[in-house]
């Protein structure tokens, strides 16, 4: 059998998932909803880390940063402005805030592009540093843009937070985006750029010696690293409907660096099935610490449980898959028809000679 | 700003910077080391007081035995954390090592929750740290002495072990070349284990003077110092123990006077810490007493 088009596959496959979604959307559960959500969420963002860390090899830890961004400009585009006012009680919210309006649509991309340009004004210097000493200036960075969110109530409602933002996000959103983050990082990698990114990650110096602008690949991916991470945080804004600083801390960072890294760094497949998975985990814990009735005994609930036994799951898939669920490894058509072949071919043999 | 108030400024300034200096010194030596960000060390920290807590309280031991008891086991808990976490991931990419950091400080974080409740707890202070002294109109209390003093000792103790002794000359081998000194028949992994020992129990006094200082212990108590004193540990040059001295003093001091002076902005308290570090970076990518590292093809 010829094998078919690479093209014809991704269609058809696309196809697939965009009946899944809709059954999904419309037979699932709210809860299971939420965390394929969540999950798709996930992809967003890991893929975008992948981008910067996994591709391009610079270490950066800025992502709750940008996701910020997104998630509160997205969030003061959303919301009718008769409900802004009802909601900033410390500071009445800044002029041309109060009265802006968007689509979701609108508010995303707007929220994609601030955190964009954010990362582009802080990459351009902070992108010379190089390994550890870059991740954890992009932390510092983060943790800068979380406490002056915390810190102009006029624009962000200070530590109180916004609510109510009106929950757009559903799985045509979330998996939406979350398969246009795929295509275009997997475009990007696959072009001559991504070959100079990968020529950055694997040797800075021989990379720069063969002709390839460090400061403008860098910069390039990061911007683009943080435009996704701004999407994803509008998401996050309109999946959880309530965002305050906290939601922010470096701690969000390491979720999608947990993903990310157990995935397999550069591997989009491997983030793609450790965003679900990681999410499927952590609310699959949840009843560890839920307290039960035992026939007449009671257990109380034991708050903090599940992350234990979570982190305990971590800490050994950490060491016994010391490169990640996948390794490196990617996902292609070529590599799906061979390895169907492969199942099937000791089959045809047989038959052949019994016959 | 009167005279004396600045002074007292300066005097509380010291004490938080020689507070950020002792947890500095855990990461930076097992940054020096392993080349490893010990996420977990802030948590590590946190574990010091509600051990003190413990025994003081419930098995109503003398402060100082209680103090004791709590440093050692938090130096213990330092040390498994390596074993069973960071040890088999010693030839794995590093960033699988730094996700095992994380995953150990979720670990410890979340059973301080389920052991210790997610209640902050009040406490109690000996007499010895309340005392107020007075200084014509300086008033300082002596927790701000003891913490200076203790921190003091215990530096001198540990320049002393560094620099004097074979195990300290068997670790700055390791830092320079871990596989060369393993080859010239020094124990790498006991002198790990002594290091995050080492740098674990100092982290431990400074977390019982920290809940002297800040009487309130909770289990999220350990993540802002822990990335401060990191911080210090960065801006004071990662992997140099005087560094990391320097650094959280510089951190803490400045910490204090940025508060003094603009009382105004103090909600941006914590990221003028991450503003210093910026323009470190910057200026200086190696920190202030590290070395330059030659980049080859």
């Amino acid at each position: 059998m010829k094998q078919p088009s690479g093209k014809i596959c991704t269609v058809i496959s696309l196809m697939f998932i965009f009946i899944l979604v809709y059954v999904a959307q419309n037979k699932l559960d709210a809860y299971l909803i939420r965390i394929l959500n969540l999950g798709a969420m996930y992809v967003t963002l890991g893929v975008s880390l992948n981008l910067i860390y996994g591709f391009t090899g610079q270490f950066s830890l800025g992502h709750a940063g940008f996701m910020a961004i997104g998630a509160y400009v997205t969030a003061l585009l959303v919301l009718p402005p008769y409900y802004k006012e009802v909601i900033f009680m410390l500071e009445p919210l800044a002029w041309p805030l109060n009265v802006i309006h968007t689509p979701f649509v609108v508010a995303l991309i707007a929220g994609g592009v601030l955190s964009a340009l954010a990362a582009f004004i802080i990459g351009v210097p902070v992108l010379r540093l190089k390994g550890d000493y870059l991740g954890i200036a992009t932390l510092g960075f983060a943790e800068i843009i979380r406490i002056v969110l915390n810190n102009i109530p006029h624009i962000t409602n200070g530590a109180l937070g916004i609510k109510g933002i009106p929950e757009y996000t559903n799985l045509w959103w979330t998996m939406g985006i979350a398969i246009f983050t795929i295509y275009i990082v997997k475009g990007l990698i696959s072009s001559s750029y991504g070959r100079a990114l990968m020529a950055i990650r694997e040797n800075e110096i021989a990379a720069e010696v063969m002709g390839v602008n460090l400061t403008y690949h860098k910069v390039m991916s990061f911007t683009i690293s943080a435009f996704f991470a701004g999407v994803g945080g509008g998401l996050f804004a309109c999946l959880l409907t309530t965002i305050d600083p906290k939601a922010f801390r470096f701690v969000m960072t390491y979720n999608i660096l947990i993903v990310v890294v157990l995935g397999g760094l550069g591997s989009i497949t491997g983030t793609v099935i450790a965003a679900f998975l990681y999410n499927f985990l952590l609310e699959s814990l949840r009843p560890i610490e839920a307290g039960f009735n035992l026939g007449p005994m009671h257990f109380p609930p034991i708050p903090g449980l599940r992350m234990v036994t979570f982190s305990v799951l971590l800490l050994i898939l950490i060491l016994y898959k010391q490169k990640g669920l996948l390794g490196g490894f990617e996902f292609s058509w070529k590599w799906f028809f061979q390895s169907i072949k492969k199942v099937f071919k000791p089959k045809k043999t047989t038959e052949g000679s019994t016959l | 700003m009167s005279l004396t108030m600045l002074l007292q400024n300066i005097v509380n300034g010291f004490s938080l910077g020689s507070l950020y200096a002792l947890i500095a010194i855990g990461y930076t030596m097992v940054y020096g080391i392993l080349r490893l960000i010990n996420f977990a060390h802030g948590e590590v920290f946190m574990l010091a007081p509600y051990f003190l807590f413990y025994s003081s309280m419930i098995f109503v031991l003398p402060w100082w035995l209680s103090a004791i008891i709590a440093i050692v086991l938090t130096a213990l808990t330092g040390m498994l954390s390596e074993r069973i976490a960071y040890k088999p991931l010693r030839d794995a990419p590093r960033i699988s090592a730094l996700i095992s950091a994380i995953g150990v400080s979720f670990f410890l974080q979340n059973l301080a929750i389920v052991l210790f409740s997610g209640i902050p707890k009040s406490v109690h202070r000996p007499a010895f740290f309340s005392k107020l002294f007075q200084f014509g109109e300086i008033r300082i209390q002596s927790t701000l002495f003891a913490s200076i003093g203790i921190s003091i000792i215990v530096l001198s103790l540990l320049i002393y072990i560094v620099y004097k002794t074979k195990t300290g000359l068997a670790m700055r081998a390791i830092s320079k070349d871990i596989e060369t000194s393993r080859l010239m028949g020094v124990d790498v992994n006991k002198a790990i284990s002594i290091t995050f020992v080492i740098g674990s129990a100092l982290a431990a006094v400074g977390g019982i003077l920290w809940s002297l200082r800040f009487p309130q212990i909770f289990p999220t108590m350990g993540t802002i110092p822990g990335l401060k004193a990191f911080i210090a540990a960065v801006v004071g040059g990662i992997g140099s123990i005087p560094g990391a001295m320097l650094g959280g003093m510089l951190l803490g001091m400045s910490e204090i006077l940025f508060v003094t002076f603009f009382p105004a902005i103090s909600g941006y308290r914590d990221s003028f810490v991450f503003i210093i570090l910026i323009l470190i970076l910057f200026l200086k990518p190696d920190g202030i007493l590290g070395t330059k590292t030659q980049e080859k093809v």
